[in-house]
């Protein structure tokens, strides 16, 4: 492995030139053995534990023994190369994959010690538990005050108008909305800039109180203020939830997360705190890659 | 020669004109070796000769016959006897109406008057001196222009160029067709409304509640001075649109989202054309079908509750079309939601909606407005379609509310009024063109204002 | 960002309502589910019933009850002259030879009522078949030969089983001593079911049994033939010009919108447009294919323009760049590469809509395509009607033998529509493409 990963450095020492080192992506050829992940994969008291995870779609096998857990009031990002499957893990954690029907998922992921795939497992529970922020913001065709009180709505959240009232006013204030829509509630969702609409679906997401949120490259559609006001958002929602972040960059894994999971083609390569996995990467394709050789 | 064989013959002649074009532009340069020195390929030169002699020609051709009919008829009415010429004039085309039979060969030579007959004959000689100047106009057109294109010829012309001029003219020509169409409709449907108003107040027509368009005949005829108060009809057209619609909305969007959103792929392969089957089903059988099994059966039906059904009620007529339009809606429907975009499905699922709440209030809200275009399209549909009402629905101009009743429909009194022999000149007649105008612009105002929605819809998520 | 404020409900509070709410809202998914699924149910079961009641009433149409006889052709009724010239044999009274040809075969009849009751169980058109035979054969003159002869419409209904026995004898078309004829006849074999060539091959008539659909086939083709002729050069240059050439003005806006409109415009008011535009003011011949043609062109171009921008656009514009940078012009690139991958789709599409143009009816009712026509059109401006109308025509007929023609009629035109929609399946599929 070790020797593989010199030999590898050499070559890429050679070939100075950027395009020559796109035409041969050396370390993404060099072998994995799936499922030993340098670095400790457990915490303490996780919220989620999974262990042995693997994802098909159809033929393609996505995800490779994948195991981690995912601490309490922390932020843990996923980072890595395109295709690496850290979107596809991400959706596992609330079975978003049951929507795509070729997808199989195995192995157990215990959401605080219950497996979410057990029989017994609802998965309206599950997501209810478990909510997810997506990519690009996809606020409902509805308004501002009706998107956030449709989680709240379809579970039967609030007793009457007031109290379902004042949870569309605490979601928008924790998402850090409220100032900037309390005048035009029943305007459009679509009607917000990019940035608002991402917070307006976080607001969605916690008015139906998760444990644990999931963001899926929640900044990569924003322009660089908005994304600080999501990486704001975040510090302070860590306080109530686990968070789980998926992200392309690695300044903002730095500056978000605590816990730090490196993918590479379906495997996890590395797991550490944030602070280590940036300033001592162990395993070569995790330096690799956050010294900008590849990705 | 007869106009088909004239076509055949400047058929052939353009081909001849064709040959000529390229051999000559092949011969001023010295063969197919010198063809780099030509401005244009030799079948260029070949198609600009063609073209050149045949448009001109089939323009001539089309004019000269589009007015030779009237031409020949004004000159045999000229040489009719004093005594039918002085006929009154609907007496007069009665026999006119005879020579144009007699010379298509429609009737026998017996069946027709004397003066008929002479007339009859006096036609097909001047059609005769007609066509053969025509057709010797024709060819000397074509022949002349031949070679004076061919002496135009040179390596220098743009042949292609010009060639291609005249395609994009003629594609022109057709993509206008679509707006002559529209023109011809408005004007031939409004001229003969207008004349109908000219005799029926557009007051009574448009608010009258008595329909019975039996008009005498000769003006010392009694009885009937016929009646077009057409709210009847509005009313049953709309009751059997509202029937067709009940039955079709929840049926083809029910299905739309159970397709789309439910069924397995193997399932919907095999349902979603077997549905579409019914739109290809042609109108009159399910106008058939309506007649003589749905009638039939829901009168049974209905003497079995002890409720009276006509046996041309509008629920039968109504029941059918409603099962017609049901795949109109549903493939309609299916496309809007199809454009719904996953990450909306996404959205709400991952908040813990159930499928069924996530389509309820997020898929259908977010195709909402391509759906009430779609449906909006779909009663345009029932409003005009005429089979089905014309073989389910009676005639009996009843104003009522009452599916169980007999009603009559735009389209149903538009064909009672015009199928037959009629004359143009006859309100009874030109009512249904004044029906067909209100039919045209209902439908019309409904398609724009349905597509202009469909397409904000589909520009939203495109 | 005030976020200080916590959630009114802790997470497991929330997480104990909803598992409350669970068993309802599962319960409302099943039922929406089942809504769905009743509802494609329904449509397919209205196919099928649809379907099931065409073909139970209309396959009787393609079989005809014929009788057997011994028909002596009797020279003193035929050609008493003996001149055997075809004028001699055409005149003469074949009716007779039948009602004699009964007589021998029935010597207990005695009468002129009770023979012609007799010879009412053969179709009053039998007679024109012995013309014929005889007429192609002379020799026949003078013998006797086993004939199969046309049933009259009611023997041939009480054959198929759509006339009961039982009935009192004043409310069924054949008397009593008719069907003790009959079974007679039944008992030598000589009453059966036959293939029904005439359906298929004669033109319309008053007597359901003498009635055929080729006429109306015939019709159908030459109007479908010169609606294909004009609209698919039309359509297809309409839509090249649209899609290739015009820049994007209100001038091709309103062609677009025209396009877009008549594709929604009720079918009937085409036809009031022929008949006002075609007959009313050019004098072309009413009932004629030429301006059904005209009318159903006008009709179809919108689905053929549609479908053949479809086909255009879906050529990747990297073809077009090809050519054009080969130093092509504007139309040779289009008539070189880009028609040439586009024509599958185009054919698709003007498949359907002739489809579409052979099931349509309303619009050549308006221009006459109505009338009562016997004979089978030769050309383009004969009088004829179309499959379609013939349905129409004779579903409207009192007698109950055109029932069952009208559903038979159905069944062929929906075969010939079954062919067209297959094949235009067939060719998406075979030319599909995905770039």
């Amino acid at each position: 492995m070790n020797t593989e990963a010199v030999q590898v450095d050499e070559r890429a020492g050679i070939n100075l030139k950027p395009s020559s080192r796109q035409s041969e992506p050396y370390s993404i050829q060099a072998p994995v053995e799936s499922g030993k992940t340098v670095g400790d994969i457990t915490v303490p008291d996780p919220i989620f534990s999974c262990r042995n995870v693997d994802v098909y779609y159809g033929e393609k096998h996505a995800i490779k023994k994948v195991g981690i857990d995912i601490a309490k009031n922390q932020v843990l990002a996923m980072i890595g190369p395109s295709g690496c499957g850290k979107s596809t893990f991400l959706r596992c954690l609330n079975r978003m994959n049951d929507t795509i029907p070729s997808a199989r998922v195995e192995g157990s992921i215990m959401l605080d010690g219950k497996d979410i795939h057990d029989k017994k497992q609802d998965v309206v529970q599950l997501r209810a538990r478990v909510g997810m922020v997506f990519q690009k913001p996809n606020p409902f065709p509805k308004s501002i005050y009706e998107n956030v009180a449709y989680g709240p709505r379809i579970h039967g959240l609030a007793g009457d108008r007031v109290e379902l009232d004042e949870i569309v006013h605490g979601s928008l204030q924790r998402a850090g909305l409220w100032e900037e829509v309390k005048d035009r509630l029943d305007h459009p969702g679509t009607s917000l800039s990019g940035g608002q609409q991402q917070r307006l679906c976080i607001a969605r997401t916690i008015a139906v109180n998760p444990e644990v949120i999931l963001m899926d490259e929640p900044c990569s559609a924003l322009d660089p203020i908005a994304t600080a006001r999501i990486e704001d958002l975040m510090e302070e929602l860590r306080q109530s939830y686990a968070i789980a972040i998926v992200t392309h960059s690695m300044q903002q894994a730095a500056r978000v997360s605590q816990r730090t999971a490196y993918f590479h083609l379906g495997d996890l390569i590395e797991v550490g705190e944030t602070d280590r996995i940036f300033t001592n990467p162990r395993h070569k394709l995790t330096e690799d890659y956050i010294t900008g050789r590849f990705g | 020669m007869t106009p088909a064989a004239l076509l055949v013959a400047l058929a052939l002649l353009s081909v001849g004109a064709f040959w000529i074009g390229k051999s000559r532009s092949l011969a001023i340069v010295g063969g197919t070796r010198g063809v780099r020195n030509l401005h244009s390929l030799p079948s260029h030169y070949g198609f600009m000769t063609a073209l050149w002699c045949a448009l001109p020609a089939l323009a001539v051709i089309l004019v000269w016959l589009v007015f030779q009919d009237a031409i020949i008829l004004r000159l045999v009415t000229d040489h009719l006897p004093a005594g039918v010429r002085d006929l009154p004039a609907n007496e007069l085309s009665l026999v006119l109406n005879d020579v144009r039979n007699l010379v298509a060969g429609n009737v026998g030579r017996d069946a027709v008057s004397e003066a008929a007959r002479g007339a009859a004959d006096e036609y097909v000689r001047l059609r005769g001196i007609s066509r053969m100047s025509l057709t010797v106009l024709t060819l000397v057109m074509v022949v002349c222009t031949a070679l004076f294109v061919r002496s135009r010829i040179t390596p220098e012309l743009r042949a292609r160029n010009r060639v291609e001029k005249v395609v994009e003219w003629m594609l022109i020509g057709c993509s206008t067709i679509a707006v002559f169409t529209t023109i011809g409709i408005v004007a031939s449907v409004a001229f003969e409304a207008f004349r109908f108003f000219s005799m029926v107040s557009p007051i009574e027509f448009l608010f009258g509640t008595n329909w019975s368009p039996q008009t005498a005949i000769r003006a010392d005829q009694v009885g009937s001075s016929g009646s077009f108060g057409a709210v009847p009809l509005f009313a049953g057209t709309l009751l059997i649109s509202l029937i067709a619609m009940v039955i079709a909305v929840p049926i083809g969007l029910f299905s739309a989202i159970y397709l789309a959103e439910y069924a397995n792929p193997r399932f919907r392969t095999y349902a979603k054309p077997l549905i579409e089957v019914l739109a290809g089903v042609p109108t009159v059988v399910y106008g058939f079908f309506a007649a003589l099994t749905i009638g039939p059966a829901l009168r049974g039906w209905g003497e079995s509750f002890g409720i009276s059904v006509a046996s041309e009620s509008a629920l039968a007529a109504g029941l059918v079309m409603g099962i017609m339009i049901i795949p109109f809606v549903s493939s309609l429907a299916d496309d809007m939601i199809s454009a719904v975009p996953q990450s909306l499905r996404d959205g709400a699922y991952a908040l813990g909606a159930t499928r069924s709440e996530t389509i309820k209030q997020v898929v259908i809200r977010a195709a909402l407005p391509g759906i009430v275009g779609g449906v909006l399209l779909a009663v345009s549909r029932a409003i005009g379609e005429t089979m089905i009402v014309v073989m389910a629905a009676g005639l009996a101009a009843n104003l009522t509310a009452n599916p169980f009743e007999a009603v009559t429909t735009v389209t149903v009194q538009i064909v009672t009024l015009l199928v037959g022999d009629q004359e143009f000149d006859s309100p009874k007649t030109l009512a249904a063109f004044a029906l067909g105008l209100v039919l045209f612009l209902v439908t019309l105002a409904l398609n724009v204002l349905a597509l202009h929605i469909v397409r904000k819809y589909r520009e939203q998520y495109e | 960002m005030n976020s200080t404020s916590k959630p009114l409900k802790t997470a497991k509070e929330t997480q104990a309502i909803v598992a409350a709410t669970l068993s309802r809202r599962y319960w409302a998914e099943r039922r929406f589910r089942a809504y769905g699924l009743a509802a494609v149910i329904a449509g397919l079961a209205f196919l099928v019933y649809l379907f099931f009641t065409i073909f139970s009433n209309g396959m009787g149409a393609f079989r005809q009850t014929q009788v057997r006889l011994p028909i002596y052709y009797d020279a003193a009724l035929i050609d008493p002259a003996g001149t055997r010239k075809p004028d001699d044999l055409n005149a003469a009274d074949y009716a007779a030879v039948i009602r004699n040809s009964f007589k021998l075969k029935f010597p207990e009849v005695e009468g002129r009522a009770a023979t012609r009751e007799l010879s009412r169980l053969v179709s009053g058109s039998a007679s024109f078949d012995l013309q014929r035979a005889v007429v192609e054969n002379p020799a026949l003159i003078g013998t006797t030969v086993d004939t199969w002869l046309l049933a009259s419409d009611a023997v041939d209904l009480l054959e198929k089983g759509h006339i009961e026995r039982t009935l009192a004898e004043a409310e069924r078309p054949l008397t009593d001593q008719q069907l003790v004829w009959l079974d007679k006849l039944d008992a030598e074999n000589a009453v059966a079911l036959k293939f029904n060539t005439v359906f298929l091959t004669h033109g319309d008539s008053r007597e359901p049994e003498k009635a055929g659909i080729w006429g109306a086939v015939v019709g159908s083709f030459y109007t479908l033939l010169l609606t294909l002729l004009l609209s698919f050069p039309i359509g297809v240059a309409t839509a090249v010009y649209l899609e290739e050439f015009a820049r994007r003005n209100r001038w091709t806006d309103l062609i677009e919108v025209n396009i877009n409109n008549l594709a929604a415009v009720p079918s009937i008011v085409f036809g009031l447009l022929g008949l006002a535009v075609y007959i009313g003011f050019f004098g072309l011949p009413r009932s004629a294919p030429l301006v059904g043609a005209l009318v159903l062109t006008l009709l179809t171009l919108p689905t053929i323009i549609i479908a053949s921008r479809a086909a255009l656009k879906s050529v990747p514009p990297s073809i077009r760049e090809a050519a054009l940078g080969m130093g092509a012009s504007k139309i040779q690139t289009v008539a070189h590469h880009v028609l040439p991958l586009a024509m599958p789709g185009m054919l698709t599409g003007t498949i359907i809509g002739m489809a579409r143009a052979l099931g349509e009816s309303a619009p050549l009712l308006m221009i006459g395509m109505v009338a009562f026509i016997v004979d089978i059109p030769k050309g383009i401006t004969d009088a004829s009607t179309v499959l379609p109308v013939q349905v129409f025509l004779w579903s409207d007929s009192p007698e109950r033998g055109f029932m069952e023609k009208t559903s038979g009629a159905i069944i062929v035109l929906l075969a010939f529509l079954v062919v067209m929609n297959t094949t235009a399946v067939i060719l998406r599929k075979r030319f599909e493409r995905r770039w």
